[in-house]
């Protein structure tokens, strides 16, 4: 049953095959039997079992709703009210938030059923999930591997099958660069597609929520439900939402896939480029053409990134002082003592470095020559996009350079792991949706992911493109062994 | 851009994170190479380039002035690390 | 040496929306700590910012009323530090482009008139309120008033005296009210005002290092703490030291401002436009409305008093400092029928019982309505002046309107000629000396006549027709 996509559950459930307490109990066994994994920092059996019963007897009486009785996993990055959210981090290791996110309440409205909250690197900074104050999360394809970040936890508990699947957060590629290493289908909408409101704030102009599934199809039903305008959240955006399943058997001839000659350079592994290679021949096949473009800035959107994405946070991470929720130093003199120790204990290292080049960096005498830089150079590689969209209809490249990497690998080099993101951070900074599908296995056998860009609220091309894929090829279809 | 231990020491202070002396030695060393980093920006020319602050052009949207909240002091404060008369404690501040 | 002092005044003014800026708590003074401050006031992770129209809408008519520039984009920015009483760890405040940008406000101190410039006026949230006194070793917080709606009105350095600051912000405080965008409430913070200070030798153009004094609550100290500044600065200048660059805290109990220590520390308040606003965008239909929905601002009322009231430009100005006052004025002058009569009585006698009793216009216990009734029958001559004094004593006393007091102390003029000549005849006959001697030249004799009669009738005779028959018949 664990093998099973959710379009594949829905239909169970709907034939009484099964009912949502034994699925829900199915995977809670799971997640109980893969506890080594980490991969959830809050795990809410009871209160998953009773919302299955609730579910099981709605639907006795009731037309089902569009994800009745579907155990779900999110990010702990979503408040999820009544629960523990701590965005990975000790200063928020006893939040219980008294209000769930816009998100998390779509997914309620929808009958979806709450199994727990994923792991993830600290406030969503980091590639490896190495940076949670909950510890690493495992690579369920190799144990010595990272499962890729922030949304690591995520990533392994669908590509585990502990959960069906599971929500996420991007902001430099945070659900594309761990769907990629944990071979699953991850979708980054376009900003301002899924309201921020209730997602612990890491780079306001840059989050953005979406769904980390098994197939594109499933990541469409899920965007479904988490898609919308939102008018708690003001750069939510007032656009009808498509039934993004409706054009996924859409033919792909006359497709234009653009090949953006900076997403082949040097730093990309040869199994990788070999991976892309192959999957561009499967579209050729399906009908699309190959079309050269270049996106000469995006090879300086890293500086870029860790220029605006630190100076974001270092503000929006001010709030945790210690004094409305959260974590407090136990001892202190006085007020600025209380706010030093409350930070510092609260927060891990690679928090305080980015709340510090981001105080750094917008600090008097250095705004102009970082953070207004930065701006205009975010400007350029948006238009670089928008230029590459008058010749092509998606982007294609890698989503990283290389396989997932080993746990530990990467922990004492901070630009070696900010380096991992160089093709993820391009969509993030142009606000574009981008999707990460699985294209085989590498040398080592660890997953590659393929990613696609599109243009600005053209999630359902994105997922036509990857449905019509994943019906070419069976790379979704693989399961690490032992799960 | 290479900083020294007082610049981080100030930027710690402006962060109110306090940092210890070991700490400080790899915290000087890693930002430096991030600067260095970031410093790749200025291999491009952006005079003149319009900065961009959001990802969208759209306006700010603006709400009615109604009252839309409930008073939730209770659930409030039971999150919180020490309260009093429904007011947030914190060590006495001097004026 | 001559010193010039060189004063400019920010302005905060709190906006009386319904709701908080950038969240649906609601706004009320005195409310229970920390009840109306909600998920987004008290920033709990992953809230986010909603703009209030109703706040713009406000801050645009005090941009049109100064005769400012209304900028139809302007950009929130974040500016951070930290305080307990600020939630998120920094404010959302208005930087580099304001809503409201270069105004003017005419002032006018002992008959000379001056233009105040403004620089700007930005658009920003309150932060909640810190209570030192009530726990012995710990602070409270209560964020009932943060993200409450603030316009900051920044003037230029243009004020030279503290008698010029007090008439600035008496004429902003009366603006703000005339728009009804503010309580003016001072004791409460609702107008609350920063005054920047500095000395210079007189014809030096470059500016001296100035003081910043905070949070002065009413008119008065707004005075006497500029007074003391500069005192203070001239005594460190002319014993050769320097005047620091700093914020100081006007007590009023000492009559003396200090410097606060605790925020001496070098700011670095890191402004940068806040990703969660998209900039503030107004269309001309915006503004437009907002100029629309105007109401008549002091300087024309004032000028309307004059030519439809036929008063003296001194007597509108007085009459217009408030429209609160204007308000009331006019509906005195319509009740009674004669609008000059209706200005001297307000600007006189009630002016008078305000200002022993300490009370404000809108605490007058005499309506507008009532006092329009009583100076009515002072202008058809139901009864005198004098009379009315005592007839508005009563009233102030709350014995009810003029009439049914005239009623039930029987204080109605005597104009009926008739009975007035035969009061008159008796004290005429009763007086025969003096009569004599009125008739042999001694005319102001006349007064002592009046006297009896005013006696006789306790005061209600008609003077007028009193004088009239007493002439008629000595002559």
């Amino acid at each position: 049953m664990h093998r099973k996509t959710i379009v594949e559950l829905q239909a169970a459930l709907e034939a009484g095959q099964i009912s949502s307490v034994e699925l829900t109990q199915a995977f809670l066994d799971r997640i109980d039997h893969h506890q080594d994994l980490n991969a959830f920092i809050t795990i809410t059996a009871e209160a998953a079992l009773e919302q299955a019963r609730a579910s099981d007897d709605r639907r006795d009486h009731e037309a089902p709703r569009p994800l009745e009785g579907i155990p779900i996993a999110h990010k702990d990055i979503f408040c999820t009210q009544g629960l523990i959210t701590s965005c990975g981090s000790r200063m928020l290791a006893n939040f219980v938030s008294p209000y769930d996110a816009t998100v998390i309440q779509h997914f309620k409205a929808a009958g979806a059923i709450i199994l727990g909250k994923t792991n993830m690197d600290e406030f969503a900074m980091g590639s490896s999930n190495e940076t949670s104050f909950y510890g690493p999360v495992k690579n369920p394809w190799a144990n010595q591997a990272v499962p890729g970040g922030s949304s690591g936890g995520s990533a392994a508990a669908v590509a585990a099958q502990l959960a069906p699947a599971a929500t996420g957060t991007d902001t430099g590629g945070s659900i594309r660069q761990p769907a990629a290493l944990c071979g699953i289908t991850g979708l980054k909408p376009t900003y301002g597609r899924v309201s921020r409101y209730g997602m612990v704030a890491f780079a306001s102009s840059l989050d953005q929520a979406g769904p980390m599934t098994h197939t594109a199809a499933d990541a469409a039903l899920l965007l479904n439900i988490m898609a919308g305008f939102d008018p708690k959240d003001s750069t939510s955006v007032d656009k009808p939402v498509p039934d993004y399943t409706a054009t996924l058997n859409d033919g792909l001839k006359g497709l234009r896939v653009g090949l953006p000659k900076e997403y082949f350079g040097d730093g990309l592994a040869a199994d990788v480029a070999q991976a892309i290679d192959a999957s561009v021949e499967t579209l050729k096949k399906l009908g699309a053409n190959i079309v050269d473009i270049s996106l000469p800035n995006s090879t300086l959107a890293v500086p870029c990134y860790y220029v605006l994405a630190p100076a974001e946070a270092s503000s929006n991470l001010s709030r945790f002082d210690g004094v409305r929720y959260g974590y407090r130093a136990a001892d202190y003199d006085d007020l600025n003592d209380m706010y030093r120790k409350t930070r510092s204990q609260g927060f891990g290292e690679e928090v305080k470095r980015r709340i510090m080049i981001g105080a750094y960096t917008l600090s008097a005498g250095y705004y102009d020559a970082y953070y207004l830089k930065a701006q205009q150079l975010r400007r350029l590689i948006a238009d670089d996009f928008h230029t590459a969209f008058g010749q092509c209809d998606v982007i294609l490249g890698p989503t990283t350079p290389t396989t997932a990497f080993d746990l530990g690998a990467k922990t004492d080099d901070p630009v070696s792991m900010y380096l991992n993101d160089i093709y993820t951070i391009p969509a993030n900074l142009a606000g574009l949706p981008g999707m990460s599908i699985p294209a085989g296995l590498g040398e080592d056998g660890r997953p590659i992911g393929l990613q696609l860009i599109g243009n600005a609220f053209e999630e359902a091309r994105l997922l036509n493109v990857a449905h019509q894929y994943q019906q070419a090829t069976d790379h979704h279809k693989q399961t690490p062994e032992g799960y | 851009m290479a900083l020294d231990p007082t610049d981080v020491g100030k930027i710690a202070e402006l962060a109110r994170l306090e940092i210890s002396e070991p700490e400080l030695t790899s915290y000087v060393h890693s930002l430096t190479q991030i600067l260095d980093l970031v410093g790749q920006m200025n291999a491009v020319d952006t005079a003149g380039i319009s900065p961009m602050a959001h990802p969208s052009d759209s306006p700010l949207r603006l709400r009615q002035d109604i009252v839309t909240e409930q008073d939730r002091r209770q659930s409030f404060q039971e999150i919180a690390p020490a309260t009093e008369s429904g007011l947030y404690l914190v060590p006495k501040v001097i004026e | 040496m001559k010193w010039e002092t060189v004063i400019g005044l920010e302005v905060h003014v709190q906006l009386r929306t319904k709701s908080k800026l950038f969240s649906g708590a609601a706004i009320a003074f005195g409310a229970e700590p920390n009840t109306q401050a909600c998920e987004v006031d008290i920033a709990l992770p992953g809230v986010l910012p909603v703009m209030n129209r109703n706040a713009a809408y406000m801050a645009v008519k005090l941009g049109l009323a100064i005769g400012a520039t209304i900028n139809k984009q302007s950009v929130f920015a974040r500016k951070n530090y930290f305080y307990p009483d600020l939630p998120k760890g920094y404010q959302i405040s208005q930087y580099e482009i304001p809503i409201v940008e270069r105004g003017k406000l005419e002032i006018e101190v002992d008959g000379e008139k001056k233009t105040i410039a403004i620089t700007r006026a930005h658009l920003e949230e309150d932060a909640g309120k810190s209570l030192h006194e009530e726990f012995s070793n710990n602070t409270g917080i209560d964020l009932n008033r943060a993200g409450t709606p603030l316009v900051e009105v920044v003037s230029e350095p243009d004020m030279r005296s503290p008698a010029e600051a007090v008439a600035y912000l008496k004429k902003l405080h009366a603006l703000v009210r005339y728009l009804d965008i503010c309580d003016g409430n001072m004791q409460e913070g609702s107008f609350r005002c920063d005054a920047n200070i500095s000395m210079r030798p007189k014809g030096q153009e470059e500016l001296g290092t100035r003081a910043e004094i905070k949070n002065i609550n009413s008119f008065r100290f707004v005075e006497k703490a500029i007074e003391y500044e500069i005192e203070r600065q001239i005594d460190v200048l002319e014993g050769g030291g320097e005047v620091a660059q700093e914020t100081r805290l006007y007590d009023a109990v000492k009559n003396e401002t200090r410097s606060m220590r605790s925020k001496e520390e070098a700011h670095d308040y890191r402004y940068f436009p806040d990703p969660d606003l998209p900039p503030l965008t107004l269309d001309e239909e915006f503004i437009q409305s907002a100029k629309d929905s105007l109401p008549e601002l002091p300087a024309a009322k004032r000028q309307r008093f004059m030519d439809h009231y036929s008063l003296s430009d001194y007597d509108a100005g007085v009459l217009t400092t408030s429209r609160e006052l204007a308000d009331y004025y006019e509906t005195v002058a319509t009740h009674a029928n004669d609008a000059k009569l209706a200005a001297n009585w307000v600007n006189g006698e009630l002016a008078a019982y305000l200002n022993k009793e300490g009370l404000e216009i809108d605490q007058a216990p005499i309506t507008a309505k009532q006092l329009g009734g009583l100076v009515k029958r002072i202008a058809d001559n139901t009864i005198s002046g004098k009379i009315a004094k005592d007839i508005f004593e009563a009233m102030w006393a709350g014995e009810g309107d003029a009439d049914s007091i005239i009623d039930s102390k029987g204080l109605k003029q005597i104009s009926d000629s008739g009975a007035l000549e035969k009061i008159v005849d008796e004290v005429i006959s009763a007086n025969p000396g003096q009569v004599e001697q009125y008739k042999n030249g001694e005319t102001k004799l006349i007064g002592y006549f009046v006297g009896q009669i005013m006696k006789a009738t306790q005061g209600k005779a008609n003077p007028k027709q009193v004088n009239e028959i007493l002439k008629k018949k000595l002559n």
